[in-house]
């Protein structure tokens, strides 16, 4: 069984798992960890809307 | 002097239990234990989850594992961060799964989902002994 994701998709799923990990591990309370795991996720989703669009400028 | 010297950096060094012992291991071999056996549940499960699923997404997906190697700097350091997924990475190679298919494009994201994974699982091994030591609630 094999599956083949899209470059989008492989980001985004990317994204969660290592803002999870982030969150729990590199704060104290819930509160704070769900915080830098939302933070996380907005800075590497961002980082990816970020690259496309810079991509879509070198390509032009 | 340096008696008091000793005394100090044995007064910082952090306790030698079972725990700080056991809690890093387990999470190790099985991601997300070392914090399930210290009663983290919520944070044992998610790092469980996050952990496997990624590894297995990785495989899914016709990455490449690394074995250990002496050759190239790359090729050791994709082991070491296989290796950091500990008891899955040993199914992994007692199965004869991993050999990445070159073909799929999206093989080489398979690859650094593998890498990564066990990076991750390397941080929160870290996290479960600050928890087991008292330096995190």
């Amino acid at each position: 069984m094999t599956i083949e994701l899209s470059h989008f998709s492989a980001a985004l799923l990317f994204s969660v798992f290592a803002s999870v990990v982030f969150g729990i591990t590199q704060r104290n309370t819930p509160r704070e960890q769900i915080r830098y795991g939302l933070y996380c996720f907005a800075m590497f989703f961002g980082g990816v809307f970020l690259a496309g669009w810079v991509m879509w400028f070198l390509r032009r | 002097m340096a008696n008091a010297s000793l005394n100090n950096s044995k007064a910082s060094s952090p306790p030698m239990t079972t725990m700080s012992v056991l809690a890093p291991a387990l999470g190790w071999l099985v991601p997300g234990a070392g914090h399930l056996i210290q009663k983290r549940w919520i944070r044992g499960v998610l790092l469980m989850a996050s952990v496997v699923i990624m590894f297995v997404l990785g495989l899914l997906m016709q990455g490449h594992v690394y074995h250990a190697n002496g050759g190239d700097i790359l090729d050791i350091l994709g082991f070491v961060g296989d290796v950091g997924s500990g008891g899955l990475y040993l199914l992994t190679l007692a199965q004869d799964w991993g050999h990445g298919a070159i073909a799929h494009a999206t093989a080489d994201y398979g690859t650094k989902y593998l890498i990564v994974a066990g990076l991750l699982n390397f941080i929160s091994v870290a996290d479960a002994y600050h928890i087991a030591i008292g330096k995190k609630p």
